[in-house]
């Protein structure tokens, strides 16, 4: 890194910072990037989208868009998620001038309900056609959530995955092994959004600051970049005597990597660590060998700063991203939604209102065996055409078509009749005497 | 107690629907036929589980009388079928190194390694049922049948286990105790009827037996001939009555007549605006109900069973290997079209089993109903055979049940 005497004049000039933005979708979202800026995250400008006015108004982002106000009046996807969608197709001009002009654009939305599950893939597909790379930062449902959350939040992790550069997923159920089970509900949603502010933290180090050994934007990029790539990160701090050693231990441990499950199966590992002044040539040693043989055969991109500001700590954020085969994808394509995968400025199709019943299963871990032909080659409008006729025509035919998908609301206590006073079964923790046509909100009209 | 060689074969199965006893024995040829059937409705059986204790002694005391009176034979001692949500199985292997100086495998180098295999930490309140051999590894070599002979110095087995909770397992047994009669084994019910349901090719290719019964739903995968997963699950025809009951307002009662007479497990479009109409006790018509909304119900509930099952399957990864597809047999799979619905699920050929290799009341063997039970026969001939071949004093060590009892 000595610059030769006669050096052109671009080596001098520092480089220019990519302009980061994030955006919250939904109430899960909002409250997240809401945290993110009362924790004083520099460097980054922020946004929230949502349905609901109410809670828009009473959040306290410098950039706010209103889904859906025709559509919904202002109260909310009522956790249907094509309305969400429907919503932000709605104000589609308002969201591309709110991307327009960053190179990173952050999704950050919990997924299950209606706003964020629909509407963040839109705003996804919007920013990537502006020439972002986009982040999705997404919170998946715990396991006590019912199932129809659970089908919701994982198609609309199938869309994130399609209309954005990389996706993040933080199962709510891991953050919560984090913690007794016993802390306050405020408390653990606090939790929750505390590790996503340490993750785009994280990140936002990663891609701004100048290190000694540096890891930039670009870096990020080729990691994190890849159609149906599931990127998953942690962060992890020690301090004193054998720092290098407790760190270790603490990210192998990490619920979040799956006792470090995901990290061997890893195709592409980020490593960013950062320590006070007195970080040793054998500390970094000493972690990035366990990193390089806990992931064997992962491309491994590895970053190193020194913060003064740290004193004695030493803290390791690692983005771990697996890229699933193209043969995967094609078989997920055939059987959930109609998906391009061949184009690269793909159009993130709507799915079909019907996918999102009970009649979906996420089939994402059984392997390729049965050859599916690939999907059709469309033409835009004709593209254009599909798009709007899923999204149910004008807004009138939407809001009746919507209004009849709502289920039945589960007002009385369903009496279990034979089952009465005997030991439920118990599955996935849906009580399973209970009528399926109830749990699956099948309308009988 | 000495017992030479017992003439007759009796299983019996305590179900949440039914409690039924089938007779059979060999014929002097040595094919296995059923000589006797009897059955009561069973009042105390919920889910596969006994709920009233004193109803079920009833219930199992007048089905053993109807088939003593048939088969003209008195019954002592039973095969009993058991089941429950509580019943898992899964596989393990069992080591054992060959000390023999030639190293070659002789039968108590067999004994010990299945032995080993049985040492598994269970939960201290469950208890083994069966303990099914797979294959034999020698020296890492795959896919032995029988390594009587060949020379390796590690010998290994896979075996299947399929174990319960200790005092559910239990009930049942105290319950045909009760009224002196003996319990030679337990079966589980699943493996039961996959024993008489399947033939060997069947086995062989690859399938899955389903025993879609009132409370409880129990499948067996095969592969290769042997057996690789079961399980139960506690959602039955019970489940899809108690939803008719609870979607069209009417009672238990009169929700199973109509979906013995009207219902599906589809909905098709002759069935759309149909209404079915039914009377009272008086004979006068009482109430009409929507076809479409009955076979709606029957439809999603069939549908959530079939989807349990085939992701529990399709995480173990067997899915791929069943080539000769899905068999279907207990009381559910009368229902019309439950094998299109369950092929739409599963992506396997799906058909409706039949007893094979059993000869005997023609009427009894036709009836989905009671492959349980003469799987029970089956599998009772099975340890007969067994215990013909090894040559014995005809003594009939009930271990299990001996350690099952003596846990009191």
């Amino acid at each position: 890194m000595s610059t030769e005497p006669n050096a052109s004049i671009e080596a001098a000039q520092p480089k220019k910072a990519p302009a980061i933005r994030v955006v919250g979708v939904g109430g899960a979202g909002l409250n997240a990037v809401g945290h993110m800026m009362r924790a004083g995250l520099s460097g980054l400008s922020f946004a929230g989208a949502h349905s609901d006015a109410r809670l828009l108004a009473q959040s306290t982002l410098p950039d706010q868009v209103l889904l859906g106000a025709r559509l919904t009046r202002g109260l909310g996807a009522g956790g249907d998620p094509d309305i969400g969608r429907a919503a932000a197709e709605e104000d589609a001009e308002r969201l591309r001038q709110l991307c327009g002009g960053c190179d990173l654009l952050v999704v950050v939305a919990g997924l299950g309900g209606g706003t964020g599950s629909g509407a963040g893939p839109v705003i996804a597909q919007l920013a990537r056609e502006s020439g972002a790379l986009v982040l999705a930062l997404v919170a998946l449902p715990f396991d006590f959530e019912s199932q129809r959350r659970q089908q919701q939040a994982q198609l609309a992790l199938r869309h994130f995955k399609t209309a954005s550069d990389a996706v993040i997923c933080l199962p709510n159920q891991k953050v919560a092994q984090l913690m007794d089970e016993n802390t306050a509900l405020t408390d653990a949603f606090r939790i929750t959004n505390d590790m996503l502010v340490q993750g785009v933290r994280g990140i936002l180090h990663l891609v701004t600051r100048e290190g000694l050994i540096n890891v930039d934007f670009a870096d990020l990029c080729r990691v994190v970049r890849g159609r149906q790539a599931e990127s998953y990160f942690a962060t992890a701090e020690a301090r004193g005597e054998s720092r290098a050693r407790e760190l270790l231990e603490r990210l192998v441990s990490h619920p979040l990597l799956e006792n470090g499950r995901l990290l061997s199966e890893a195709d592409a590992v980020l490593v960013s660590l950062t320590g006070g002044p007195s970080l040793t040539l054998k500390e970094i040693r000493q972690v990035m060998e366990q990193i390089n043989r806990a992931c064997e055969g992962a491309q491994v991109v590895m970053g190193a700063a020194v913060d003064p500001a740290l004193g004695d700590a030493l803290t390791i954020t690692l983005v771990a991203t697996k890229r699933n085969p193209p043969e995967e994808t094609r078989e997920e394509a055939g059987s959930t939604s109609r998906m391009e995968f061949d184009n690269p400025a793909s159009e993130y199709n709507a799915a079909k209102a019907e996918s999102s019943h009970g009649s979906d299963r996420s089939s994402g871990e059984r392997p390729a065996s049965r050859f599916v032909p690939p999907a059709p080659d469309l033409s835009r409008e004709r593209v254009e055409e599909l798009l709007l006729k899923q999204g149910g025509g004008s807004p009138r035919q939407r809001k009746k078509a919507a209004r009849m998908r709502q289920g039945i609301l589960p007002l009385e206590v369903v009496p279990k009749g034979r089952f009465a006073k005997i030991e439920p079964t118990v599955h996935r923790g849906e009580d399973l005497d209970t009528p399926t046509y109830i749990r699956r909100c099948v309308a009988l009209n | 107690m000495f017992d030479p060689s017992p003439s007759i074969i009796v299983g019996l199965e305590v179900g949440t629907s039914k409690v039924c006893a089938v007779v059979g024995e060999f014929s002097p040829g040595g094919v296995l036929s059923v000589i006797g059937l009897g059955q009561a409705r069973s009042r105390g059986v919920r889910k596969g589980e006994i709920v009233d204790g004193t109803a079920v002694g009833e219930d199992i005391r007048t089905a053993i009388a109807e088939a003593e009176q048939m088969a003209d034979a008195e019954i002592r001692s039973v095969f009993l079928g058991v089941s429950g949500a509580h019943i898992r199985g899964f596989n393990n292997r069992g080591r054992h190194s060959i000390v023999s100086a030639d190293r070659e495998i002789c039968d108590d180098d067999v004994l010990d390694v299945v032995k080993n295999a049985k040492a598994i930490n269970l939960p201290t309140d469950h208890h083994v049922i069966h303990v099914v051999r797979q294959h034999f590894l020698v020296d890492g070599q795959e896919d032995i049948l029988n390594p009587v002979g060949m020379l390796g110095a590690n010998l290994e087995v896979d075996v299947h286990v399929v174990h319960g909770i200790t005092n559910r397992l239990q009930n049942p047994i105290r319950a045909v105790k009760s009224l002196q009669l003996e319990v030679e084994d337990i079966v589980f019910n699943g493996m039961a009827s996959s024993l008489a349901v399947l033939s060997t090719g069947d086995k062989e290719l690859g399938s899955l037996v389903i025993d879609l019964g009132a409370g409880v739903t129990e499948y067996v995968v095969y592969c290769d001939g042997i057996i690789k997963h079961t399980g139960a699950l506690a959602v039955g025809g019970d489940h899809v009555t108690n939803d008719l009951a609870y979607g069209l307002k009417v009672s238990m009662g009169r929700a199973e007549d109509l979906k013995i007479a009207h219902g599906a497990a589809q909905v098709d479009e002759t069935a759309k605006g149909r209404m079915v109409s039914f009377n009272n006790e008086h004979n006068l018509p009482e109430r009409s109900i929507n076809l479409e909304h009955l076979r709606r119900i029957m439809c999603v509930r069939m549908e959530e069973i079939f989807g349990i099952i085939a992701e529990e399957i399709g995480n173990t990864g067997l899915l791929d290997y069943l080539r000769a597809g899905i068999f279907l047999c207990g009381g559910g799979s009368r229902m019309p079209g439950v094998a299109k619905l369950a092929e739409r699920i599963f992506g396997l050929p799906v058909s409706l089993a039949s007893t094979k290799s059993v000869s005997g009341l023609v009427s009894t063997l036709a009836q989905p109903e009671f492959a349980t039970a003469i799987g029970l026969v089956k599998f009772g001939s099975f340890q007969q055979d067994r215990q013909r071949n090894r040559g014995g004093l005809g003594f009939r060590l009930k271990r299990t049940i001996g350690q099952l009892l003596n846990r009191d």
